[in-house]
C-alpha cells in the first residue's frame, strides 16, 4: 500500500511537476488548490504526509498549518513547506507554526523527495 | 594747671571712647541685637547737633551782644518739631519710601530724577557748610588755644588761633573719625548706627557740660537763683529791646534750616528708624534745647561781670570757670563745645559727602567708563572711595575757609550766612511735597535766583573778597545803586540777614512758582510728584523695620520663588555657614545681601534684584526709577523670550518635517521591503517550475515524448512568464522615476482599440470572451502614444479574460465624448471588484487573493502609470454590475505630464 501525499497548492505547473516526481517515486498524490477549505480535504482524505504552499488563495499556508496543529486528530500530521518567500523570517514563521520541513522554492526535485522520504519512513 | 598737653590727651582719650561707642553700636547693629540703638530717645538726642559749638559758646555772646536774640534760633526748630510736626512725619515718610539719601537726592527725586538739580542743591550746601565747618573748627581751635593761653596767661590768644596749627590737626582728625565711621560699610539707606550713637552720647556730654558750668556759675559764683535774676535785672542786657523784623526773621530762618541743612536732613529723615519716633521727638527735642538755653543768660551776665574788659563773650562758657579757678568744670566745658563741634562736623561731613559722591563723582565715574562695570564690585569701592576723598575734601574746605577768613568773625555771623544759604531748598522742598503742580524748571529756576542772590548779597560780601570793596557796597557795581548788594531795589537801611532772606526767598519763591506754572513736567516727575505729595496714600502705614530674621525668613520666601526651593535653601544655608551663625538662615549682612542679589540678578536682571531685596530690607517702597528698570528688563526679558519663541516654533516646525520626512522615508523603506519580497515570490515561482522540470527532463529516464515535449513547453512558457514580468517591473519603474519617453503620434482610437483586441485575443489563447464594441463611436482622432494606450487596452482586456468567472464572459468597450476629453469603458459581465479591494487594485502587487493568479499584480499599476504620463486617468466605475474601469484620454494636445 502506497504512503498518501496531499498537495496544496495553487501554481498548476508546480503540482504538475511535484506530482511527477512522487509519483514515480511510488507515492499516490492528490492536490488542492485553495487554503480555505485545505483543512477539510485533509481530514477528508487523510494523507500521511502534507507539502503545504505558503501564498495560497483565500487562507494561507500559516494558517492552515496553525488549523492543523490545533486540531487533535491532524497534530502529528507530517508538513513540508514551500514557500517563494525565501527570507529567514518567513523560515522561521514556518517553524514556529509548527511545519516538520520548510523549502523554498525553487526547490532540488531531489530533496524534496528525500524530505517526503526522510518524514515518512517507509512502511 | 592742665598743661595744653593734658588737654590733648583728654581730647585723645574721648575721641578713643567715641570710637568704641560708635564701633559697638555698629556691631551689635549688625548683629540684628541692640534695639535700643535705634529708640526716641538716641533719636531725639542725633537731633541735638542741631546745637553745634556756634549755640555751645556764641548763645553766650550772642546774648551779650544782643540779648535774647539768641532765643530764636532755639524757638525756631521747636516750632518746627513741635507744630509742624505732620510735615517732618511727610518728609521722613517720603525719605523712607523713596529711599533718599540726601537733601539733594530728595529735591533731584521729586523733580524726575534730575541731575542738574542734585548738583546744583549739593553745590550750594557745600559752599553754605563750608563757613560753618570753619565755624566749629575755628571755635575748637579757640578753646585750645584759651586753654594754653591761660596757662601763659597772654590775652592773644585768639589772635594766634587762626595761624595755629592746631586748627589744621583738628581738621585732619575730625576728617579721619568721620572716615573711619561714616564709610565703613555702604548701606543701602545710607544709616550709620554707629555714628548716631557717638553723636547722641556727645549731645549728652555737651547738655551735662553746660548744665555744670550753669549750676557753677549761678550757685558757685552769683550765690543763687534769686541773686542771679538780679544780677539780670541790673544787667544792661535786661533792657534789650526786642527788633520783631530780624528775631521773626531769625525764627523762621532758624525754622527753615532746621529742616535744609544737610546734616539735619541727615538724622531727621535719613537715619530716622522709626516714623513713630518723631512723635517722641517733637516734645523732647525742644525741651532739649530749652535746657541747653536756660542758663545761657546767666552765664552772660555773670561773666560780663566778673571777668575784665574787652574778654570774648563767645567764650565765657570756657573762660568763666577758668577764670574761677575751677579747672574740671573748664575742662568738662571744653569737652562740652568739642562735641558740639565734632558731632556737627562728622554728620555735616557725612551727608555732604554722600551728595558730592552720589550727584558729582559717580555720574561722572559712570560716565567716564562708560557705564562698564555697573554691577560688578567695583562701584561699591569707586562709592567708598569718593565718599573718603568727600569728606577729607570737605571738612579740609572748612579748614581752608577758616585759614583764608582769618577766623576773627564773630562765631554766630557766620552760623547766619550758612542758615540763609540751605534755606534756597525750603521752597522747592515744601513746594514739591505739596504742590503737584511743582516742576523742575520752577526748581532750578528758584534755587538758581535764591543762590544767586544770597552769594551777592550775603555770603561774598562776608567773607571780604577784593571785588567786593567798599565803593561797591555803597554805591553798587558799576555805579547801578540798584545793585547794592545789602540794598537791593534801593530798599536799604534793613538788617543784611534780614535783606538778604527776604530776597532771596521770595525771588526764590516767586522764580519757583512762576517756572512751575509756565512748564511742563515729564512723566517722570509726573508719577513721582504725585508719589510725594500723596504719600499717606501711596505708602501704607507705618512700618518698622523688621529684625535681621524676619527679614532673612522674607528673603528666603521671595529667593525660592526666583530660585526654586532647593537652591534657595541651599544658598541660605551655605551663607549661614560661611557667617559661621548657627541655623540655616544667614544674617542680612551685606555682603550676603549683595550675593543674594547677584544670584536673584541673573534670573530677573539686576534692577528687579536690587528693587526686590531693597523692598524687603529696608523696607523700602519701590520708587519710579526702579519700575523703569524693571520695566526695561521685563522688556527685554520679553522680546528675549518672544525670539526664543519664534525660535522654537522654527524647531518645531523643523522637527514636524523631519518627522514627516521620517515617516515618509519608513514607508517608502517598508514598500520596498515588501515590493523587493513581492518580486522575489513572483520570480521565484516560475523559476520553481523551470527548475523542477528541468530536473526531471535531465534525470528521469525514460520519459515518453508527449512527456518530454509537454514538459519542455512548460518551461519555455514560465521563462516567457518571468521574461513579461521583469519588463513590466522595468517599464513600472520608469514611469514611476519620470523617465518614460512618450512617443506621441496621432492616430485613431478605433484602430488602437482593434489592436489592443487582437493582441490580447492571440496572447493567452483565450478566445472566449465575447468583446461587445459600437465602431461608430470609436472614430475620434487622437494624439498620443498610440503603444503605451494599446498597453492599457491590453491590460484591461485580459484582465476580463483572467478573472471574469461569467460562463459566458462578455466585455463591453464603451466609448463616450466628453467634449474635454473621452471616456472609454471596459465593462465584463462577471461578479465585479469586492469594494474593500477597489482602493487597491492599482497598486502594486495587488491582487484579489481568492482568485486564481494569471499576472503579477502589475497590470492595473502600470495603466494608472501610463495614464498619469498621457494625462488622463484610469478609475473603478462601480454599479455597472461587472468589472468596469473607465479611461479618460485628453483630446488632442493636452498632453498634461507628457515629458
Amino acid at each position: 500500500m502506497s504512503k498518501r501525499l496531499l498537495l496544496i497548492e495553487d501554481e498548476p505547473n508546480i503540482i504538475e511537476a511535484i506530482s511527477f516526481i512522487l509519483s514515480r517515486d511510488g507515492w499516490q498524490v492528490t492536490s488542492h488548490v485553495s487554503g480555505r477549505d485545505a483543512v477539510d480535504r485533509i481530514r477528508r482524505e487523510a494523507p500521511d504526509v502534507v507539502i503545504l504552499d505558503v501564498m495560497l488563495p483565500g487562507k494561507s499556508g500559516y494558517d492552515v498549518l496553525q488549523e492543523i496543529r490545533n486540531d487533535d486528530a491532524l497534530s502529528g500530521l507530517p508538513v513540508l513547506m514551500l514557500t517563494a518567500r525565501g527570507q529567514d523570517k518567513d523560515r522561521e514563521l514556518a517553524l514556529r507554526a509548527g511545519a516538520d520541513r520548510f523549502m523554498t522554492k525553487p526547490f532540488s526535485n531531489t530533496e524534496v523527495l528525500e524530505a517526503v522520504r526522510a518524514m515518512v519512513p517507509a512502511a | 594747671m592742665i598743661s595744653f598737653n593734658g588737654l590733648v590727651a583728654i581730647c585723645l582719650a574721648y575721641v578713643v571712647l567715641l570710637f568704641a561707642v560708635a564701633f559697638t553700636a555698629d556691631r551689635l547693629a549688625r548683629l540684628g541685637r541692640g534695639r535700643w540703638l535705634r529708640s526716641p530717645l538716641v533719636y531725639t538726642l542725633s537731633l541735638s547737633i542741631y546745637a553745634t559749638a556756634w549755640t555751645f559758646y556764641g548763645a553766650v555772646g550772642s546774648a551779650v551782644r544782643s540779648g535774647l536774640e539768641f532765643v530764636a534760633i532755639y524757638l525756631g526748630p521747636s516750632i518746627v518739631m513741635f507744630g509742624w510736626w505732620w510735615l517732618l512725619r511727610k518728609l521722613v515718610r517720603i525719605g523712607r519710601s523713596q529711599r533718599i539719601t540726601s537733601v539733594a537726592d530728595l529735591i533731584s527725586s521729586r523733580f524726575g530724577k534730575s541731575n542738574l538739580l542734585a548738583v546744583l542743591v549739593t553745590l550750594l550746601s557745600v559752599v553754605a557748610a563750608t563757613p560753618y565747618i570753619a565755624l566749629q573748627l575755628q571755635s575748637v581751635t579757640v578753646s585750645f588755644e584759651v586753654f594754653g593761653a591761660s596757662t601763659t596767661a597772654g590775652a592773644g590768644a585768639e589772635a594766634r588761633a587762626s595761624n595755629s596749627p592746631t586748627a589744621f590737626w583738628v581738621a585732619l582728625g575730625l576728617a579721619l573719625f568721620t572716615v573711619i565711621f561714616g564709610t565703613r560699610n555702604l548701606d543701602a539707606n545710607e544709616r550709620h548706627h554707629g555714628v548716631v550713637m557717638a553723636i547722641a552720647l556727645e549731645a549728652v556730654v555737651k547738655l551735662f557740660a553746660l548744665m555744670t558750668v550753669g549750676i557753677f556759675v549761678v550757685w558757685g559764683l552769683s550765690g543763687g537763683v534769686p541773686e542771679t535774676l538780679a544780677r539780670i535785672e541790673a544787667s544792661e542786657l535786661g533792657q534789650w529791646q526786642i527788633d520783631g523784623g530780624r528775631w521773626a526773621g531769625l525764627i523762621f530762618l532758624s525754622g527753615a534750616a532746621f529742616l535744609c541743612l544737610p546734616r539735619m536732613f541727615q538724622v531727621l529723615v535719613v537715619e530716622a528708624a522709626d516714623e513713630d519716633h518723631l512723635r517722641t521727638a517733637s516734645w523732647a527735642f525742644p525741651a532739649y534745647l530749652l535746657a541747653m538755653s536756660v542758663f545761657v543768660m546767666p552765664i552772660a551776665v555773670v561773666g560780663l561781670d566778673l571777668l575784665p574788659e574787652g574778654s570774648n563773650p563767645d567764650l565765657f562758657v570756657l573762660t568763666l570757670p577758668l577764670s574761677q579757678g575751677a579747672e574740671g568744670v573748664a575742662v568738662l566745658s571744653f569737652l562740652g563745645g568739642f562735641s558740639s563741634a565734632t558731632s556737627m562736623v562728622i554728620v555735616a561731613a557725612i551727608a555732604l559727602s554722600t551728595m558730592v559722591s552720589n550727584h558729582i563723582v559717580m555720574p561722572l565715574w559712570l560716565r567716564l567708563t562708560g557705564g562698564r562695570a555697573s554691577i560688578s564690585g567695583d562701584v561699591r569701592n569707586v562709592v567708598l572711595t569718593a565718599r573718603r576723598v568727600s569728606i577729607v575734601s570737605i571738612v579740609l574746605l572748612g579748614y581752608v575757609y577758616y585759614s583764608v577768613s582769618g577766623g576773627g568773625a564773630a562765631l554766630a555771623a557766620i552760623g547766619i550766612i550758612s542758615f540763609v544759604g540751605v534755606v534756597q531748598v525750603l521752597p522747592s522742598m515744601i513746594g514739591g511735597i505739596f504742590w503737584r503742580g511743582a516742576t523742575r524748571t520752577g526748581a532750578i529756576a528758584g534755587l538758581v535766583t535764591g543762590s544767586v542772590i544770597w552769594l551777592y548779597t550775603f555770603f561774598l560780601p562776608s567773607i571780604g573778597l577784593p571785588i567786593f570793596s567798599e565803593t561797591l557796597m555803597a554805591e553798587g557795581p558799576a555805579g547801578l545803586s540798584w545793585l547794592r548788594p545789602q540794598a537791593l531795589f534801593g530798599i536799604g537801611g534793613i538788617d543784611p540777614m534780614l535783606h538778604a532772606l527776604l530776597w532771596s526767598l521770595s525771588l526764590n519763591s516767586l522764580a519757583f512758582f512762576g517756572g512751575s506754572v509756565l512748564s511742563f513736567p515729564s512723566p517722570v516727575e509726573r508719577l513721582q510728584g504725585a508719589q510725594f505729595v500723596n504719600i499717606f496714600q501711596h505708602s501704607g502705614g507705618p512700618r518698622s523695620w523688621a529684625s535681621g530674621v524676619a527679614q532673612t525668613e522674607d528673603l528666603l520666601i521671595m529667593a525660592q520663588r526666583i530660585l526654586g526651593p532647593q537652591e534657595a535653601i541651599a544658598l541660605f544655608a551655605r551663607e549661614a555657614r560661611a557667617q559661621g551663625g548657627r541655623g540655616d538662615l544667614p544674617e542680612p549682612r551685606p555682603d550676603f545681601l549683595e550675593t543674594l542679589e547677584r544670584e536673584l540678578a541673573g534670573s530677573v536682571g539686576a534692577a528687579t534684584a536690587h528693587a526686590m531685596i531693597g523692598q524687603i530690607v529696608g523696607g523700602t517702597s519701590v520708587s519710579v526709577q526702579d519700575l523703569m528698570a524693571v520695566a526695561d528688563e521685563s522688556a527685554q526679558l520679553m522680546e528675549y523670550s518672544a525670539r526664543l519663541e519664534t525660535q522654537s516654533a522654527e524647531l518645531s516646525r523643523t522637527a514636524r518635517q523631519l518627522r514627516e520626512a521620517n515617516d515618509k522615508l519608513t514607508r517608502l523603506s517598508v514598500q520596498k521591503d515588501s515590493f523587493l519580497s513581492q518580486i522575489s515570490h513572483e520570480l521565484r515561482t516560475p523559476m520553481a517550475s523551470i527548475r523542477a522540470f528541468s530536473e526531471i527532463l535531465r534525470d528521469s529516464g525514460g520519459l515518453s515524448e508527449a512527456e518530454q515535449s509537454k514538459f519542455a513547453s512548460i518551461i519555455h512558457d514560465e521563462a516567457i512568464r518571468l521574461t513579461r514580468l521583469l519588463d513590466d517591473i522595468l517599464d513600472l519603474s520608469v514611469m514611476e522615476n519620470g523617465r518614460v519617453h512618450l512617443n506621441l503620434r496621432e492616430g485613431r482610437l478605433s484602430e488602437v482599440l482593434d489592436r489592443a483586441v487582437a493582441s490580447a485575443a492571440a496572447g493567452e489563447g483565450k478566445g472566449a470572451m465575447e468583446i461587445r464594441r459600437n465602431r461608430a463611436t470609436e472614430d475620434h482622432a487622437i494624439t498620443t502614444d498610440l503603444d503605451r494606450l494599446a498597453q492599457v487596452f491590453i491590460n484591461l482586456i485580459s484582465n476580463a479574460q483572467k478573472y471574469c468567472e461569467a460562463a459566458r464572459p462578455r466585455l463591453t468597450i464603451r466609448v463616450q465624448d466628453l467634449g474635454e476629453s473621452l471616456a472609454i469603458d471596459f465593462i465584463d459581465n462577471g461578479h465585479g471588484i469586492p469594494r474593500e479591494a477597489r482602493d487597491v487594485i492599482f497598486e502594486k502587487f495587488s491582487r484579489i487573493s481568492d482568485q486564481k493568479a494569471g499576472g503579477a499584480g502589475l497590470g492595473l499599476a502600470i495603466c494608472r502609470q501610463v495614464l498619469e504620463r498621457l494625462g488622463g486617468t484610469i478609475a473603478y466605475m462601480p454599479g455597472e454590475g461587472g468589472a468596469a474601469f473607465r479611461v479618460m484620454l485628453p483630446r488632442g494636445a493636452a498632453l498634461a505630464a507628457a515629458e
